[in-house]
């Protein structure tokens, strides 16, 4: 056994199949998405190569501008947003719940497995307005507090800051479970020391758990991240990128370009941007996270 | 027994290929769809004629956002089913999209070149990438043109942006537009049908201070609300404003669209359109009207198949009246001037017009106006050669309408390009929740327009 797992060709072998999909779902696609981006036009109808100008053509796009810094926005809100939210309910789950942890792991998680059109629209009722007021909108009332009833989801104010709130709830029994199980690991004679050295509460948190759960938060956040910064289907279905493009993300805006206004090209040069961002930002934490072992 | 690498890697590479081959054969059937594929297929019985055996079995897809038996669709449906009874090798397909990704879906299937034979919707692209019949064409070659009525066919004509004579859609449907509104609440107020937007204003006003919301409007479509803005700019500027827009001789930031825009702003600050505009869909505004929530709705007489439902017209058929747009102080447009359009008009796929699409479109509509009328109440552009006795009151007052108008105009994106097309309505939700000043959404959608 152990001379066929150290056989190169045994490994090439093992190692094959997993590659060759990965290569053909994952890294094909992105080297022909690059391509189409230096053509305009659609695919398999008019593409014309059009060089470096749909790169060009971004600099002066103002919505494109817009989507781009938007989809930063979301991503510095909704991804500590999901970490902390997840990391504070792992400690609950750790620390004060651990009579009915199984059950409360089972209730956090729930949303994790709703499909997200599902929360999504669950979510536009909590915020409805019209044809009658929401969940929200109703409490709101009903605490003198009209002067706070709203469109919530209507008005390019806070509709952004609403798909925030959804996707941070979706996801954060998520991060709960993983960050959890990380927790959950720590020697608890690790712990007891602590205690012994006289940390309690939020110093034992900040100073034990946190320093020895840091790999497992880096994971985290790089997963969070790729998600955030590709965030498509909750905004779709909730505003699909309105009113007007206030809640259009980089995707959105991706999608609309392409299937919409029949611009493969420029489209598929978004998406290469948005490639480059994740993997900008998975590097960047990557390195944070590797200086400081 | 010792296996030896090698033969492991062999071994391995055959079972992946044949991993490979069985992924790669896949079916070419079109029911691969987000949506189950709703068949009408009736088989022959089980001992057939020879000659039909022999016949090579065809699958004639129509792609939609409607239901296999909602309007357009149920009467294409019906008469597909009889036309497979003579033609049992024929099954007809209703693939049923969402109509805000149906525009995807088609370009997503046009660049696959997997267009279904007829297909509903994106009909200005798909005659850009020319993977549409010419209808005057086809139906000359079909010997079909007289099932047309006239003014359908100069309707089209003058609706495509090419301008040159041609038209790629069928008129499945003619709908004519304005303001739906609710009898009892105008004579409960004492109020009657405006004729100027000034009127019509003094009105809403009167609805405000009793706590009726005086328009239902889908804001979160974009559309409904460039169909109140367009109303006002034709009024103003006459029935080819758009027309001129498309020209260039036009501007959207020229003073008349100003003075439209700001107009509808001030509407829908003063709650005119109620709270939340820019939540409401379509279904939800149109609920608001029948449930007797909302005085006035604008739409397209389309909307009467649901205002003769008793089961979501709640007010009543009797009482829902029609209004054009009126009057606007200083317009050169006339309350003779009516929005007319052919609906989300279906086009037919150039690579599939082989015989067997050629039967099935010569059988078809050949007596598509007198079953869509007879049937579903329903208006098109084929004309109707045996009208019903009973025909229902709402559709009957369409007809009138229809040939009362005499002239048409289009709404107000019917001359953009995909991308002011898509973006204007979107910016229309700026306008009406007050975050954009008109002045900013004309230069926005001036720029959108012209963009490339």
């Amino acid at each position: 056994m152990h001379k066929v797992l150290t056989d190169w060709r045994a490994i090439l072998v093992f190692l094959f199949p997993a590659v060759l999909i990965y290569t053909i779902v994952l890294l094909v696609p992105i080297v022909w998405s690059t391509v189409y981006s230096f053509y305009h036009g659609m695919v398999g109808i008019n593409l014309s190569f059009n060089g470096w100008k749909n790169y060009e053509k971004m600099f002066s796009d103002s919505k494109f501008i817009y989507s781009f810094w938007l989809t930063i926005k979301y991503m510095l809100v909704v991804t500590p947003g999901q970490i902390v939210a997840g990391f504070l309910l792992s400690l609950l789950l750790v620390f004060y719940v651990r009579k009915f942890s199984v059950l409360m792991r089972t209730i956090i998680f729930f949303p994790v497995i709703l499909p997200t059109v599902a929360v999504s629209q669950l979510f536009v009722k909590i915020f409805e307005i019209a044809p009658q007021y929401g969940l929200v909108n109703s409490i709101l009332q009903y605490i003198n507090l009209d002067f706070l009833v709203q469109a919530w989801l209507g008005q390019s104010s806070t509709a952004f800051w609403i798909i925030c709130i959804t996707d941070i709830w979706k996801a954060m029994g998520f991060y709960a479970i993983v960050l959890y199980a990380g927790v959950v690991s720590i020697p608890e004679e690790t712990l007891d020391a602590a205690r012994i050295d006289g940390a309690h509460g939020w110093r034992l948190v900040q100073s034990i758990v946190m320093p020895l759960l840091r790999p497992i938060l880096v994971s985290s956040i790089i997963f969070s991240l790729n998600g955030t910064i590709k965030v498509f289907d909750s905004v779709y279905a909730m505003t699909a990128g309105g009113p007007g493009y206030s809640t259009t993300t980089l995707p959105i805006y991706m999608f609309n370009v392409t299937f919409a206004y029949w611009d493969y090209g420029y489209g598929s040069a978004m998406a290469v941007v948005i490639f480059l961002q994740s993997l900008l930002l998975t590097l960047l934490i990557y390195m944070f996270a590797r200086k400081d072992v | 027994m010792k296996v030896r690498p090698l033969k492991l890697l062999h071994v391995s590479f055959i079972l992946l290929l044949m991993l490979m081959i069985t992924a790669c054969g896949t079916s070419n059937k079109v029911e691969d769809t987000n949506t189950p594929a709703n068949t009408v297929s009736e088989k022959a019985e089980e001992t057939k004629e020879p000659e039909q055996v022999a016949k090579k079995e065809r699958t004639i897809t129509f792609i939609t956002m409607l239901k296999e038996d909602e309007g357009v669709a149920g009467v294409l449906s019906k008469l597909a089913k009889d036309y497979i009874k003579e033609n049992p090798h024929v099954t007809f397909k209703v693939d049923t999209q969402p109509q805000a990704g149906l525009t995807q879906k088609v370009a997503i299937l046009a660049a696959s070149n997997d267009l279904p034979d007829l297909v509903m919707g994106a009909t200005e692209e798909l005659q850009d990438i020319k993977q549409i019949i010419d209808i005057e064409k086809a139906f000359t070659e079909l010997g079909l043109m007289d099932t047309l009525a006239p003014a359908a066919v100069a309707l089209l004509k003058s609706g495509n942006k090419v301008q040159d004579g041609t038209f790629y859609g069928l008129p499945l449907e003619m709908n004519i537009e304005g303001i739906w509104y609710n009898k009892k609440m105008f004579a409960d107020n004492n109020l009657q049908p405006p004729t100027t937007w000034d009127e019509m204003l003094a009105a809403s006003d009167v609805f405000m201070s009793k706590g009726i919301q005086p328009f239902a409007v889908a804001g979160k479509e974009g559309w409904p609300t460039t169909r109140l803005l367009n109303g006002y700019v034709v009024r103003k500027l006459g029935k080819d404003a758009m027309m001129k827009v498309k020209s260039g001789e036009y501007k959207l930031t020229d003073p008349g669209f100003v003075e439209a825009a700001t107009v509808l702003q001030e509407m829908g600050k003063k709650g005119f359109f109620g709270k939340g505009v820019n939540t409401l869909d379509y279904g939800t505004a149109q609920d608001l009207f029948l449930q007797g929530k909302a005085a006035m709705f604008y739409m397209g007489s389309w909307a009467i198949r649901d205002f003769n439902d008793p089961n979501k017209n709640l007010i009543g058929a009797e009482n829902v009246g029609f209004f054009n747009v009126p009057n606007v102080a200083g317009g050169v447009g006339t309350m003779d001037q009516y929005s007319l359009n052919n609906g989300s008009t279906t086009s037919i796929n150039l690579s599939k017009f082989d015989d067997e699409l050629k039967n099935f479109l010569k059988y078809v509509f050949s007596r598509y106006g007198d079953r869509a009328m007879s049937e579903n109440g329903l208006v098109s552009g084929f004309l109707v050669n045996n009208p019903p006795a009973e025909i229902p009151p709402l559709t009957k007052l369409t007809l009138d309408l229809l040939a009362k108008a005499k002239e048409g105009y289009g709404p107000f994106e019917v001359y953009f390009n995909s991308k002011g097309g898509g973006e204007v309505p979107g910016f229309m939700q700026y306008l009406v929740e007050g975050s954009w000043t008109p002045q900013k959404f004309l230069e926005e959608s001036e720029k959108s327009i012209r963009s490339e």
